[in-house]
């Protein structure tokens, strides 16, 4: 552990670097997600392609990913960009489904109830539909955000500096507590991001169910 | 574009065949890999998880082991194994990386696959008579099994996909091409085992959609035939709010 102690600013600041680069692809997925989650689950012919697509993009291996996006997207190979950018894709592709999900489990008669209430669809979507879905959005970004903070270690094999670098330089130095560091480092920030997120829904959305009835509406829908 | 012509061009050249990592190898060790390591992972977490479904018992635990192994870097992991088991020690260390990676999914499949199960239909065995034992057999085994099947999906690509990470510690498999192929700055070479590796995951998911599909017994309710990983991943977000803060998530 004395190795730790010793380098306690290196893993500082590799972590800082490592939130960084985590924090955008996380909010832009949800971003993305949005729309795109909307459009599947409005639009029936729009869903099998959207939900398949992203399935598929999920599927691409992370380093394979790496390699297919520069050359489609005229990047560079060792760029913060195309860490950025494939990280994205697997944030927009774990949430759209939820997205989707979220949308699909909300009551029909309340979105009725809206609509004789004079709400227009916009102003529906954005006062009924999305504080409605939000619960299980979350849970779907609470799972972005945690694969986009373990897999941007990946990253470091093509050039950007994270926590990854702890596993790369102690393999090569053969320190294991510099490997185990990087690990543990990795997994506290996804923990406490993950907390972040708990702890921020519960603030901004004080209706959802704190320990939902197993059979609870959303669930079931996400179980069919 | 022009790139993709040039890894295509490099993927079905005949050097391919010859010299010191011929492709076929490559992918051969690939599936080596993923298999024993996804056959292992399903010998200790299929009877753990028909337990955990079957009785109910233990299941907060299952639940926060399948949240804790997302946060788990699997780079990281499978370098500091190989740390610690030593160099000559590879192969070892990487199958107990894959293999601790392959068992939440599993496990979340297994459980999840008897939890989806109607009560009635269980309570319907119980009335005509049937033993504990029958009623995991005939009823619970079978019905339980497309989500089983999607769970061991899910593990066979995130394991697809470590091996491909632990060419990094000199294991071999389809990631050689693009770890190799960064210090040379072969283009050609990169992207062609990119889309080699790519191409092998976007197999073997379909090839366990159609096994889930076949996975679906006769009569039984369509719902479990439109089941898919992903959506067993969200079931388990639920779960984890549920839990939380016991475990950490993903």
């Amino acid at each position: 552990m004395t190795w730790v102690s010793n380098n306690l600013d290196l893993i500082v600041s590799l972590t800082v670097a490592h939130l960084r680069q985590s924090a955008l692809p996380i909010i832009l997925g949800l971003l993305l997600a949005l729309p795109l989650g909307w459009l599947a689950f409005r639009f029936r012919r729009a869903r099998g392609p959207i939900l398949v697509s992203s399935g598929l993009l999920y599927t691409v291996p992370s380093l394979a990913l790496f390699a297919i996006l520069p050359p489609l997207l005229g990047i560079s190979f060792l760029s913060i960009a195309n860490l950025i950018i494939a990280l994205t894709i697997y944030a927009v592709a774990i949430m759209v489904r939820s997205v989707a999900d979220a949308l699909g489990s909300i009551d029909p008669d309340v979105r009725s109830a809206a609509v004789a209430m004079g709400y227009r669809p916009w102003r529906s979507f954005w006062s009924v539909e999305l504080p409605l879905a939000g619960p299980v959005i979350l849970a779907g970004l609470r799972v972005a955000a945690v694969s986009t903070i373990s897999l941007a270690t990946v990253g470091v094999l093509i050039g950007a500096e994270n926590l990854g670098y702890l596993f790369t330089n102690g393999l090569q130095r053969r320190i294991v507590p510099e490997v185990l560091a990087g690990v543990v480092a990795v997994m506290v920030i996804a923990l406490v991001i993950d907390l972040v997120l708990v702890i921020a829904g519960r603030m901004l959305m004080p209706w959802a169910p704190r320990r939902p009835d197993r059979k609870s509406k959303a669930e079931r829908a996400m179980a069919s | 574009m022009n790139l993709f012509a040039e890894a295509f061009a490099w993927l079905f050249s005949p050097d391919r065949l010859t010299g010191s990592h011929p492709l076929p190898a490559a992918i051969g060790e690939h599936l080596f890999y993923t298999f024993v390591s996804v056959a292992i992972a399903a010998l200790i977490a299929v009877p753990l998880g028909y337990l955990v479904g079957h009785t109910g018992k233990g299941r907060d635990l299952a639940v926060a082991l399948a949240g804790a192994g997302r946060a788990v870097p699997s780079f990281g992991l499978i370098v500091l194994l190989v740390l610690v088991l030593g160099v000559t020690h590879k192969p070892l260390a990487a199958v107990i990386t894959f293999v601790l990676l392959a068992v939440p999914s599993i496990l979340a499949g297994a459980y999840s696959g008897l939890e989806s199960i109607d009560r009635a239909v269980i309570d319907a065995g119980r009335a005509t008579g049937m033993t504990e034992w029958q009623i995991f057999r005939r009823i619970e085994v079978p019905l339980g099994l497309p989500l089983l099947v999607a769970g061991m999906r899910s593990a066979v690509l995130q394991v697809v996909a470590t091996v491909t990470l632990a060419a990094y510690v000199g294991l071999g498999g389809l990631g050689y091409y693009i770890i190799q192929g960064v210090p040379l700055r072969r283009y050609d070479q990169i992207l062609g085992g990119a889309l080699a590796v790519t191409i092998l995951a976007l197999v073997l998911d379909g090839v366990f959609a159609l096994l889930e599909r076949l996975a679906v017994p006769p009569g039984a309710p369509r719902q479990s035939r439109k089941s898919s990983r992903r959506e067993i991943q969200t079931r388990e977000e639920m779960e984890q709010i549920e839990h939380y803060p016991v475990e950490q998530s993903n």
